[in-house]
């Protein structure tokens, strides 16, 4: 069994408290942090590979990095705690039993981007990971950790806590920002890039709460032994949430290596009831889903890519062979269409179209062109909006009727 | 200034130009809805995609500024796909209710199906209903479900008139345009929303179901609701007389000035025509002895006022002018007053309420020629001294232009008393009011959408307004009248023969150093800045 790096504390009593945290060596690596350059931080984050494990798997260390050079601008440091993805609940868990591993990691991050304030948007609905995070700041600020001249080191660092709404779409980066910034939650238009003109218009990183936790470790162990945890393109370890019709689901930290087949029947204990697989979606609802039969897949982003699909939030829902697949459609085509912000409009159209002809096709009103017009809305669609919310909904669409296709026709009735 | 190419054509633009104007400017047009170069951009309606070579997939032309080198395609197979798509996106929920809408024949939903859609419908589903019919001020109603949630209006009442009374609420095909809690749209400039609304979801009330757009003709003219002179389009209704009411005047539009009022005008403005198709018009000539009205021909109406000026001698007569004139109309005043020897001229009389002002484009002077009296010297005399003169019966002859004196800032018992005290009272205006009822000799004046001339507006940008209907009855142009006055006078100044305004003002031009070297067709749209 791999180390645990993530979940090494998660079974601790009190893990969320800064004593515990410090058992285990805690804030080491923010002392270790405090004495480097801040350009040092950041080489050392991108040579552990580390990439973003939020969705979009973009290298944490080159993100930060576009940080204007010599800007005298404020910049900030927002951390994505808007976990909305269906089928994702690992950072839940990263709140609430290790929350001291994201301050201490958003502390680091903020000296590396020369950042004096950071906010976590955490998402309305989580109300413990929120009262949790919340306590541990606290702690923190008591603690000389936040605030000015942290240590003694004349570095100065504030952490906001702030609560969304309710909105899947305030998880999409500058949509999150949109909403920080306390306007409705759209998404903006790019360039500007949020590393040039981010939150309140200053350059501003933002970062998953796994991302930001594994900074710590990073920094304590050095980037290579991260990389080495994981493959050639992709460092370290990371979190899964298993879902779905496996015998143990569950939040399950593995390598990125780890194979899909692995992680079903080794990590999660098969299939429940003895049951066949029918379909995996790897990554979140966005992920076009696999079936039973591609399996065999490295669950890292370049990985889940070869094989036509995304890692996304590595959210990794599984069905057996219960489950009707046009329903899943309808299902999770009701999800976009009622979560797409309504500024573009590919998306604010077609989500809530393509849902409509699910549900009828599910219902047994399908017509016989539906499937071929789904497919053809969904790939004009694609591609042509703002931020990448439709082209997630596009995922399940496209490989949903393409991989099941007869399943589908057969509720299609035949015309007399 | 970055120089590319686009569709072939290569084109030099400023620096930060978006490919939409850089492709105008190269005379290739990008459909867009959202954009509008009044306004920030938003990006949101996707239909202004266009090809840039070496990027991977097509980009906004709205949000993608023009840079040196870049090659641009507007009509590759895949940016053609891509509006289609899109315009069947804009359409899926649209009630496609063209036959009663009042955007029909100028909505761009209609205009880029045919140019850019002409897909098969496919949408066979229920689609989505939203409210309709919902005024959302004095001026302005709301269809949701025509809605394409542009945020044009949003924009503008955020950005340019910064009143924030709208928003869009919801989410995904349920987003609506609608007001803030408590918040009606009622600023000033509030039919400005219903020009850039590209299709139906926004009407105007004082417009709708008036007449079909593709009965209306247009012509350009000059708002005269303040000194500002924004740029107006008039829109008539004379193809079908009936509709409209019977009314001429169907509607004004802003039209792009970018020195004046760049896209916009006021409600002030936009919605004061009504008068010019009033039945108080003035109509012919009429004399009024004893509380009796008699209809005169023209050559009977200027041969009375001829002989009623030479019984007085030239200080026993005072002018009141009026800002609403226009420059020529004023010039020819200010030779004949000259040719007279008549000093007691003045066109400033105060208003009654004094008019309210903003920062955007409304001035307190309502006038919208006030400049060009001044300039013309047409301020020579005192108008309270004017008024005086006449009270106490010094001023025997007293010639009022357009003014009503008793609902003016003088006190109503002066004016009465001007008025009686004053053996002839001439009334030269377009239309019918307190002051002209007890007139002895009323000559109707075209109203200036009925005739062709110049404003000089508050900046000193003297800018030409059209003819775009015929005078009501037998009303003339200001400077025609006093030509004719003029030349009963025996006067024979060239400004009292012209026949055409044109010629009025090549006159002004030549005597009036402020408008030297000033030629009427050289003032083009645009207009002309006053000399210093």
């Amino acid at each position: 069994m791999a180390e645990k790096i993530f979940t090494r504390n998660f079974d601790r009593a009190g893990s969320h408290t800064l004593a515990v945290y410090r058992e285990t060596g805690g804030y080491t690596a923010l002392a270790k942090a405090l004495r480097m350059e801040p350009p040092a931080i950041t080489e050392e984050v991108k040579k552990s590979n580390l990439r973003g494990l939020g969705g979009a798997a973009f290298p944490t260390g080159v993100k930060w990095s576009f940080i204007p050079k010599g800007s005298t601008a404020p910049k900030y440091l927002v951390i994505n705690a808007d976990e909305g993805e269906p089928g994702t609940f690992k950072d839940r868990y990263l709140m609430e039993r290790d929350p001291h591993a994201m301050i201490e990691g958003m502390i680091i991050a903020g000296r590396a981007i020369d950042s004096r304030l950071a906010f976590v948007y955490i998402r309305g609905e989580y109300v413990k990971p929120w009262q949790i995070v919340s306590g541990a700041v606290k702690e923190a600020y008591e603690a000389g950790l936040l605030g000015k001249n942290i240590q003694g080191t004349g570095f100065d660092f504030d952490i906001v806590v702030h609560r969304g709404a309710g909105a899947y779409i305030c998880g999409e980066e500058t949509g999150l920002l949109s909403s920080l910034e306390g306007k409705k939650g759209w998404p903006k238009i790019k360039p500007p890039f949020p590393a040039i003109k981010g939150a309140f218009g200053q350059p501003t990183i933002v970062n998953n709460v796994e991302t930001i936790a594994a900074v710590p470790h990073i920094i304590n162990r050095g980037g290579e032994w991260f990389a080495g945890l994981g493959t050639k393109t992709q460092g370290g370890t990371r979190l899964y949430s298993v879902s779905g019709h496996v015998v143990r689901p569950g939040v399950v930290e593995a390598p990125v290596s780890v194979t899909l087949r692995s992680l079903i029947y080794d990590q999660c204990g098969g299939m429940r009831d003895g049951r066949k697989l029918k379909a995996v979606v790897p990554g979140g609802s966005s992920a076009p889903i696999l079936t039973a039969d591609e399996i065999d897949v490295t669950m890292d982003a370049d990985g889940l890519k070869a094989a036509g699909t995304m890692i996304g939030s590595a959210g990794v829902i599984v069905m057996d062979e219960t489950v009707s697949i046009p329903e899943a459609l309808m299902v999770v085509a009701r999800f976009y269409a009622h979560e797409s912000c309504g500024q573009c409009t590919p998306c604010r159209e077609s989500t809530g179209w393509i849902y409509k002809m699910a549900h009828r096709i599910v219902e047994g009103k399908g017509r016989k062109e539906d499937l071929d017009t789904i497919l053809d809305v969904a790939k004009r669609g694609a591609g042509t909006t703002i931020c990448a919310f439709y082209d997630g909904a596009v995922g399940p669409y496209v490989s949903y009727i393409e991989k099941f296709r007869a399943e589908f026709e057969a509720l299609i009735p035949h015309e007399a | 200034m970055p120089k590319l190419t686009i569709d072939g054509k290569e084109v030099e633009v400023a620096a930060g130009t978006n490919l939409i104007e850089a492709a105008r400017q190269a005379g290739v047009e990008v459909p867009h809805y959202c954009y509008h170069p009044g306004l920030s951009i938003a990006g949101q309606c996707r239909l202004c995609m266009v090809d840039i070579e070496k990027n991977p997939r097509p980009q906004i032309g709205c949000n993608t500024q023009a840079a040196d080198g870049m090659v641009v395609h507007t009509q590759t197979e895949r940016v053609l796909e891509t509006r289609k798509s899109i315009m069947e996106f804009h359409l899926v929920n649209h009630p496609l209710d063209c036959p009663v809408c009042d955007q029909a024949g100028e909505c761009w939903l209609q205009i880029y199906y045919m140019r850019h859609g002409l897909y098969d419908p496919r949408m066979v589903d229920e689609k989505v209903h939203k409210p309709k019919a919902v005024p959302l001020g004095p001026h302005v109603i709301l269809d949701a479900e025509r809605c394409i949630l542009c945020s044009r209006c949003v924009r503008f009442c955020d950005e340019v008139t910064k009143t924030g009374e709208l928003g869009i609420f919801n989410r995904g095909d349920h987003s609506e345009i609608g007001l803030f809690p408590g918040k009606t749209l009622e600023n000033n400039y509030s039919g400005n929303v219903i020009d850039i609304c590209p299709v139906g979801a926004l009407t105007d009330r004082d417009f709708r179901f008036q007449v079909r757009v593709w009965y209306l003709d247009t012509g350009r003219s000059i708002c005269n609701g303040c000194a500002r002179g924004c740029n107006v389009e008039v829109h008539t209704s004379r193809r079908r007389p009936h509709h409209n009411q019977g009314r001429r005047i169907a509607r004004l539009k802003p039209r792009h000035n970018p020195d004046v009022n760049q896209w916009w005008m006021c409600d002030v403005g936009r919605y004061g025509f009504g008068w010019i198709d009033d039945d108080s018009r003035l109509l012919a000539p009429l004399r009024r002895t004893g509380g009796a009205d008699a209809a005169l021909g023209w050559d009977e109406a200027v041969t009375a006022l001829a002989e009623a000026v030479k019984r007085y001698r030239p200080e026993e007569i005072g002018i009141l002018a009026s800002p609403q004139m226009s420059n020529e109309d004023l010039f020819v005043l200010q030779r004949l007053a000259a040719h007279l020897g008549v000093a007691a001229v003045d066109h400033r009389v105060p208003p009654r309420v004094p008019g309210e002002e903003d920062d955007l484009l409304l001035r307190a002077d309502r006038n919208p020629n006030r400049r060009g009296a001044e300039l013309i010297g047409l301020g020579t005399g005192d108008a309270r001294g004017i008024l005086d003169g006449a009270r106490q019966r010094r001023i025997k002859l007293l010639w009022i232009f357009q003014h009503d004196l008793l609902d003016s800032g003088w006190p109503p018992a002066d004016v009465t008393a001007a008025l009686a005290g004053a053996e002839m009272v001439v009334f030269q205006g377009p239309s019918a009011n307190a002051t002209s009822a007890g007139a002895h000799l009323v000559l109707p004046s075209a109203a200036y959408v009925e005739r062709e001339g110049t404003f000089t507006n508050f900046q000193g940008r003297v800018q030409r307004f059209r003819t775009v209907v015929e005078p009501l009855g037998e009303a003339q142009a200001d400077w025609a009248i006093l030509g004719r006055v003029g030349r009963a006078l025996g006067g024979a100044d060239p400004a009292f023969s012209a026949g055409r305004a044109e010629q009025v003002f090549a006159g002004l031009a030549g005597q009036v150093p402020a408008f030297s070297g000033m030629s009427y067709r050289g003032l083009r749209d645009a207009g002309q800045a006053v000399k210093a």
